[in-house]
């Protein structure tokens, strides 16, 4: 006790804060702009972090890695772009919001949520920290693989009306994740001897690739303002904080559970939203809105995601394991500072935790604070007409997606992930089922194989695993089932449930489109691997059945049950994609800023139609965005072929 | 970015040049800023340690260069290190910092590899040790019981078989242990974590990870430290590891319990592999061509901060009781430590295949 006050007390010393607030500015830019994470944030604050009274460091660092899932609300919500992994379920319904033109209330609803989940995940940690070791001791890896099928059961709440194309989605996911080193042998599988797939495609890349690209490819060909109806901006913000205090059991259920899984290392925080939300789908009596503007789907995952972060402190500093990508940074600052994770942070250095513990509570209050006071003046930027914001939001996509790997293959595996996103997209596939499989995927593999060396076939009667799998039963499967039931007994169906009957009847060439590219890729898979290993190829195998089970009932569907034919519109939305490989292969064999320049004054001029002053500040904007991006945070671009001569000509002006 | 700073760099170079001819003469001319490639991510051991590392170089360094550390993760450092063998400049901006994994799929013939060591030299080797500890319930209570170990099945969680793990498991099969790895931990601290659930019977851990997080098992009981890897002496001798007095090496329990020294392609592959992956743990290299006064200027540098006290006090902490290797000694025994003959070769691709059906 006397500790955690003592903690407190020094904490609010001015230097304390005064670097606390340091690292919470440094973490929002960091998890504002996509695709940057820790990394950038790490080498900014490094030069202070050497030689620092460790308190004060650990400080900063906290600073930095707990704002992270505040801040990327911003491009989630407003651009559709995932900022970090973490917030991509914010996606799912923010994006809608902002297009409805209640971007405001998506936000502040988001930065109090965070705020709020970042408290009480804070809380959780300052309790479950002295008796955590033991409990997170009892999450054997055959634990892990039940949670990460409790992960995967998601994929059930997620998948709308069509149960297959969920399923087939999935399993598409499961199989695209195991593409890379075989964690059961070590062998590589499906590289086609390219280099890039040898680590596998980065997470980073998919959800840019499935989300994002698509959302922006359909603005565009539409070619309004994102915010699509006008709305009464001036309720926006007030109209979010009254959302989730009319949803408190939510943002506590979602930040206990987001703690929680923090707190367990190996699942890590990229699905813990996706949890969340499809928790929030299920105890929701209406659940028609959500995926179209369901401010419930903005509060769970913000709630869970900065909970996450806080609950992933635990295994890494009693264990020294970091449970997700920010926390690796954490730990890293801390081994720089001198300070080595394990027991002695809650016996003799309790009172380094404990200023851990408050650093993260009142960093997670500071950074929703400064996110609330721009959310006015920057949801605005919904209501200029979207082919203005194309250029900034693709040069954001490309430069996130280049941060992934630093190589064309990023470029090259954006595109193709979001040509099939477009395709999914358009003929209404359940986009995250493919998220969640690929996120999931090695999780699932490695701890499958892990528990059964383990433990033999015995792992499912361990009393955890027993626990959990009524747990996905209870909490995941039976709700859609019962909820499905309940609107058949319904003696008149709903307006609603007509209309998605006759959408659940609809086939398109797009459909066919889909059918065909999982069913290509799962049969070549098939033959590839088909020499491996067995501990090779078993996994891959049962992606495989999935896919093709899945696509098989999907066409045996489409043969037995009558469905009407609808056109698909998606020759304009496939030459954008011609149109963003040519333009992406531009950025890295030109040089990324000089292409910048050129192509966001080309674009704007010429198809924006806007006027040379708004075309030249924008594009110089830009420039100067990514030059200091490059001298700050030593980010780097593809250099191509004029960027070094654009580079000295800026430095001789300056 | 870099071309910028080169840019920038060479005309400060030529205007000192015009300006002060005389001054030139004297202190060889770094480039302002150093540009540190780290193939690992961020907080890895390996980045953590560069870390540490470039603020002692950026003070003994002349003229006080600003060392950035540039991460560029992927294919376990393969892709880092390729790239800076085709893109790295020779002009003292570009330095590398490498891993035993940087070392390994080079000895192991990856063919994803595109480097060779001909081009760069070592300008700072790091040594590491490491030691192996099993679980109490074993019964074992120190090297003398390893007799009790036979017959018993050990699960061992490893990262895979061509990792900084290849040679204790060749340490494991020598001394007759049967162990079953169970493969796809992410790091060696999961690998530990996996110890303290009891899921594995076994576990190693190198130096710095063993004093922080396993001494305290030991301390506690949990868990019984049997032997040390041991370092390699200047003669090229394996002999006790100066943070492990107390534990025997794997050659001294191997001597206990057989009753004569390891010997063998066996042994031979064990040395190589211990050479590279725990003698060079840790290694910067510069190019070759790099001009030579540069190169000269980074030796006399690196031997002064070996030097200095506050970086010794540092090293203590972060890296162990362990003495660095520089210069022309360092070049000639990673050469050494990495070449590996035709015949060695087929033995462990040969063993490899048999033990984890691993496919070299």
């Amino acid at each position: 006790m006397i500790e955690f006050l003592s903690a407190l007390d020094q904490i609010l010393s001015i230097t304390h804060l005064t670097y606390l607030i340091a690292g919470v500015l440094v973490g929002l830019v960091v998890g504002i702009i996509p695709g940057l994470g820790g990394i950038a944030g790490m080498s900014l604050l490094l030069p202070f972090l050497y030689g620092m009274e460790p308190s004060v460091g650990l400080g900063m660092l906290m600073g930095l890695v707990a704002v992270i899932p505040t801040g990327d609300t911003f491009t989630s919500v407003l651009m559709g772009i995932p900022g970090s992994s973490s917030s991509q379920a914010t996606v799912m319904d923010g994006f809608p919001l902002a297009k409805k033109g209640q971007a405001a209330r998506a936000l502040s609803a988001a930065f109090l949520s965070s705020m709020i989940g970042g408290v009480v995940g804070a809380i959780v940690l300052s309790v479950f920290i002295l008796v955590a070791r033991p409990v997170v001791l009892a999450f054997s890896s055959a634990e892990l693989f039940m949670l990460t099928l409790l992960g995967l059961s998601v994929v059930a709440a997620l998948s709308g009306g069509n149960v297959y194309k969920g399923l087939a989605a999935c399993g598409f996911g499961l199989l695209i994740g195991a593409i890379g080193g075989a964690p059961a042998t070590g062998e590589f599988r499906f590289t086609m001897d390219i280099d890039y797939l040898y680590d596998g495609i980065p997470l980073v890349v998919v959800g840019l690739g499935i989300f994002a690209l698509p959302e922006i490819i359909s603005l565009l060909v539409k070619n309004s303002a994102i915010a699509s109806s006008p709305n009464k901006l001036g309720h926006g913000l007030r109209q979010g904080f009254k959302d989730v205090f009319a949803n408190l059991p939510l943002v506590g259920k979602s930040s206990i559970f987001g703690s929680l899984i923090g707190a367990i290392p190996g699942l890590g925080g990229s699905v813990v939203d996706w949890m969340t939300y499809s928790f929030a789908i299920n105890s929701s009596k209406d659940s028609s809105q959500f995926g179209k503007g369901d401010i419930r789907g903005v509060i769970a995952p913000e709630s869970a995601n900065n909970a996450c972060a806080s609950g992933s402190m635990i295994p890494t500093i009693l264990f020294g394991v970091p449970g997700s990508g920010a926390a690796a940074v954490f730990l890293g600052g801390m081994l720089l500072l001198g300070i080595q994770p394990g027991v002695s942070m809650i016996s003799t250095h309790l009172d380094l935790t404990y200023t851990i513990i408050w650093s993260l509570a009142l960093a997670n209050i500071l950074g929703a604070l400064f996110c609330i006071c721009f959310t006015r003046p920057i949801s605005l930027l919904t209501y200029i007409k979207f082919s203005v914001l194309t250029p900034i939001i693709l040069t954001l996509i490309l430069f996130a997606a280049y941060q992934a790997t630093r190589s064309l293959g990023d470029f090259i595996f954006l595109g193709v992930v979001a040509a099939l996103g477009v395709m999914m997209k358009g003929a209404n596939w359940p986009r995250p089922a493919f998220l969640i499989g690929f996120v999931l995927s090695s999780g699932a593999e490695n701890y499958f194989f892990q528990s059964i060396q383990f433990y033999g076939y015995e792992w499912f009667l361990r009393p955890g695993v027993i626990a959990i799998a009524a747990l996905i039963i209870v909490g995941f499967v039976l709700p859609p089932i019962l909820k499905r039931r309940k609107q058949k007994m319904k003696p008149e169906p709903l307006a609603q449930d007509k209309e998605q009957n006759s959408m659940a009847n609809t086939v398109s060439w797009t459909d066919w489109g889909i059918i065909a590219v999982m069913g290509g890729s799962a049969t070549y898979a098939l033959i590839n691997i088909w020499d491996a290993s067995t501990l090779t190829k078993a996994f891959p195998i049962i992606a495989i059945t999935i896919v093709l089970f899945s696509i098989v009932m999907i066409v045996s569907k489409y043969i037995r049950e009558k469905h009407t034919k609808v056109s698909s519109d998606l020759a304009m939305n496939m030459v954008y994609i011609v149109g963003f490989f040519a333009i992406a292969y531009g950025y890295y064999l030109f040089g990324f800023i000089s292409t910048t320049f050129v192509f966001s004054f080309l674009f704007l001029k010429y198809l924006a139609k806007a006027s040379y002053v708004q075309s030249t500040a924008i594009a110089i904007g830009l420039v100067v965005f990514l030059v200091t991006m490059g001298r700050v945070m030593n980010v780097d671009f593809p250099e191509g072929l004029f960027d070094p001569y654009l580079l000295s000509t800026i430095k001789s002006f300056i | 970015m870099k071309k910028l700073s080169k840019l920038l760099g060479v005309s400060i170079l030529s205007v000192g040049c015009l300006l002060s001819l005389p001054a030139k003469a004297q202190e060889v001319e770094l480039p302002s800023t150093i540009n540190w490639t780290i193939p690992f991510g961020v907080g890895g051991g390996t980045d953590v340690w560069a870390r540490f590392v470039a603020p002692h170089l950026t003070k003994n360094l002349p003229g006080n260069p600003t060392v950035v550390i540039k991460n560029q993760p992927g294919g376990g450092s393969i892709t880092g290190t390729n790239l800076f063998f085709q893109r790295a400049k020779s002009n003292g901006e570009d330095i590398l910092g490498t891993s035993a994994s940087t070392l390994y799929p080079f000895m192991l013939g990856d063919k994803r590899v595109r480097y060779n060591f001909d081009k760069w030299i070592p300008l700072l080797a790091s040594p590491t040790g490491g030691v192996v500890y099993v679980q109490p319930d074993l019964g074992v209570s120190s090297a003398d019981d390893i007799k009790k170990l036979d017959g018993v099945t050990l699960p061992f969680g490893s990262q895979s078989p061509t990792g900084l793990e290849l040679p204790v498991f060749l340490a494991f099969e020598m001394l007759g242990l049967d162990i079953k790895p169970v493969f796809g931990m992410k790091s060696r601290g999961e690998g530990r974590l996996a110890f303290e659930r009891g899921e594995a019977k076994i576990d190693f851990q190198t130096s710095s990870a063993y004093l922080s997080s396993a001494l305290d098992l030991v301390n506690n009981q949990k868990a019984v430290p049997l032997f040390s890897l041991g370092i390699l002496n200047n003669q090229g001798k394996i002999v006790r590891d100066p943070a492990f007095a107390d534990l025997p090496t794997f050659e001294e329990v191997y001597f206990k319990k057989f009753g004569k020294q390891p010997e063998g392609l066996e042994y031979t592959a064990y040395k190589k592999f211990l050479a590279a992956g725990f003698a060079f743990q840790k290694v910067i290299f510069i190019p070759a061509d790099t001009p030579s006064d540069i190169i000269n200027a980074y030796q006399m540098s690196i031997r002064k901060m070996l030097k200095d006290p506050a970086f010794i006090q540092d090293s203590e902490v972060q890296v162990g009781p362990y003495e660095n290797i520089v210069g022309i000694d360092a070049a000639q025994y990673l050469s050494e430590a990495i070449t590996v003959s035709p015949e060695l070769y087929t033995w462990i691709s040969s063993w490899l295949k048999s033990k984890f059906d691993y496919t070299l």
